[in-house]
């Protein structure tokens, strides 16, 4: 027999690595192709809601400040929930390409949680490249700071881990030919009602949608960006925005693995 | 140690739609629509062996394969691979195993050495090691030329090719092959053959599902004849051949149900088994084409014309069918 290295135990945070550096050397290929299917929607809003609206004097040029924090969330939660969806649904449908890391030694739900963490970084890069962007188009944004680093970077990661997770329940959980109803039954109604074009203290004008809209978890990383990114703005609760992600990225992380683990093992 | 072991070994696979209540036992006979695709099955396979698991399309061969392979789940009973439990101790288990699908299904977002390189480095080895067994396997594989392409530009049996170098790049003990040779031409499967048998050569233990008996009995040093789930027959090829009943299959196919001469043709002399299935007529006998014109009697004194004769020669073919009353393709 050759002498076999495998005996030795693999350290399992080791194999993480691996897992992901795979999935970062492929998304870093498919860079403009992913900035293109996430940030395009984003930065289209921005030039009609940011740019041409307010100069035809349709739209207050104050809007900016209260759109921006809610095209940034968009930004991060679309490319969150589809890094993590879109393959999971190609790779469990199609492909079976996912199986050669379903065979690596490690428990094998460590692979889900490498796909949710790679859909977290790659929510942050899309947010990273709309922001500059969107100041680009819109001008200067009367009341924008980044002085409160350690909320922006909480607002990002678990707004990101949340969708992410989302991401691996709808890509484990929805057959692949139900991928245009995912998007359209789901996705776009969450980008309207998500807070992202107007901030959820200005519904008070519709009391009952200002309290409907709170299942939808968009609404949260929106707030949370806001606060983060335009203290000025009044907005939710801190506690309830932080509160409300970590409890959705809890549950979405269970649903998606549940799901991953039906998927992947017969 | 044994490289492969299971005790009482069993796969039901739900029926679909209806909800399967937990804890609950298992019924004597399963419900509508329930699958059971591994039924009591014990194996041994010792370390260093070519063992070849052999049976038609549906016996459970891919079932089995995906128990000891860790990626489906056990209903009852245990298995082992190279000492580890397979339920138990999963990630155990991969480390020490290599697999190659029925079907390539090689990572398209990167090239064929990139392949091998990252399948390695999820087994905890190094980039730099990890490169160099992969350049070293794709030349043993005779695929370097390809190194830098895509995946979609290789052919059928490259990428089979290279789904055999990612099963070796953590040099694994055991190397299962789920039917490796369907879809090859006749030359790509014959090159696939000296590559098992170098393989094996070097000491692994291989175990490979396939449905060609000629493949079985070429490579395998053991064979289980698995049909429904169900282990029928375990040896090697030769003593498997040596208990094919009679010297020869004679088949005869008539226009209409052959069960009325089957009676007459078993009390011939020189039968050994005779058997009905549909218009087919098939007859163990150590008289072998001798027989011929006596079963066309026997069918004629009923009324049926003979559509076709094909004798075969004891083989594990003709094993199987006398165990099963199937053809294994």
């Amino acid at each position: 027999m050759t002498a076999s290295a495998s005996d030795d135990s693999v350290s399992p945070g080791r194999v993480f690595v691996a897992i992901l550096l795979r999935d970062l050397t492929v998304a870093r290929r498919e860079l403009p192709y992913f900035l293109i299917r996430t940030a395009l929607q984003p930065i289209l809003f921005v030039i009609v809601f940011g740019f041409v609206l307010p100069r035809m004097g349709l739209i207050p040029s104050g809007y900016s400040t209260t759109m921006l924090p809610g095209v940034v969330a968009l930004s991060l939660t679309l490319s969150a929930i589809q890094s993590v969806a879109l393959p999971m649904m190609q790779d469990f449908g199609f492909t079976k390409e996912i199986e050669d890391r379903l065979l690596a030694p490690v428990p094998i739900q460590l692979v889900a949680v490498e796909k949710v963490v790679a859909g977290v970084l790659q929510g942050i890069i899309a947010a990273l490249f709309v922001l500059p962007v969107a100041r680009l188009i819109m001008g200067p944004i009367p009341g924008l700071s980044f002085r409160n680093v350690p909320l922006l970077l909480a607002v990002t990661i678990l707004g990101g881990a949340a969708f992410s997770a989302m991401g691996l329940y709808l890509g484990t959980g929805i057959a692949p030919q139900q991928i245009g109803l995912m998007f359209s039954v789901i996705v776009a109604p969450m980008i309207m009602f998500g807070c992202t074009y107007y901030p959820w203290t200005g519904l008070s004008h519709v009391p009952v949608m200002k309290w409907v809209v709170l299942i939808n978890p968009l609404v949260y990383v929106s707030e949370g960006m806001r606060a983060a990114l335009t203290p000025g703005v009044p907005h939710m609760p801190l506690v309830l925005i932080l509160g409300a992600l970590v409890v959705l990225t809890v549950i979405f992380m269970a649903l998606g693995l549940r799901a991953f683990d039906r998927r992947a093992m017969s | 140690m044994n490289a492969i072991e299971t005790r009482g070994l069993r796969k039901i696979y739900p029926a679909p739609a209806v909800k399967k209540r937990r804890g609950a036992p298992a019924p004597a006979t399963p419900p509508a629509g329930e699958i059971v695709a591994i039924d009591s099955l014990d194996l041994t396979v010792a370390d260093g062996e070519f063992f070849g698991v052999l049976g038609p399309n549906g016996a459970g061969k891919t079932t089995l394969i995906g128990i000891l392979t860790t990626r489906v789940r056990i209903t009852a009973g245990e298995a082992f691979v190279s000492g580890a439990n397979v339920a138990a101790d999963p990630a155990a288990v991969r480390r020490r195993i290599g697999v190659v699908p029925q079907r390539p299904n090689p990572d398209r977002s990167l090239s064929v050495i990139e392949n091998l390189v990252f399948h390695a480095t999820y087994f905890g080895i190094g980039r730099a090691e990890a490169g160099r067994r992969g350049e070293q396997l794709l030349e043993r594989l005779g695929i370097a030329e390809k190194m830098h392409a895509k995946v979609d530009q290789l052919s059928g049996g490259q990428q089979q090719r290279l789904m055999i170098a990612r099963a070796l790049t953590h040099d694994p003990r055991v190397v299962f092959l789920d039917e490796p040779t369907v879809g090859l031409d006749p030359q790509a499967r014959l090159s696939l053959w000296e590559i098992l048998r170098e393989l094996h050569g070097q000491g692994r233990t291989i175990v490979m599902s396939t449905h060609y008996m000629e493949e079985a009995d070429q490579l395998c040093d053991r064979l289980a004849i698995i049909d429904q789930g169900k282990l029928l027959a375990l040896d090697t090829p030769a003593a498997l051949k040596a208990k094919a009943p009679g010297d020869t299959l004679v088949e005869v196919t008539f226009d209409g149900d052959a069960s009325v001469a089957a009676e007459v043709v078993q009390a011939m002399e020189g039968v050994s088994k005779a058997e009905a299935r549909g218009p087919i007529l098939r007859v163990f006998s150590k008289r072998g084409g001798e027989l011929i014109p006596s079963l066309i009697n026997a069918g004629e004194a009923h009324g049926r014309i003979v559509r076709d004769i094909q004798l075969s020669r004891p083989s594990l073919e003709t094993l199987f069918i006398s165990l099963t009353g199937r053809k294994l393709t």
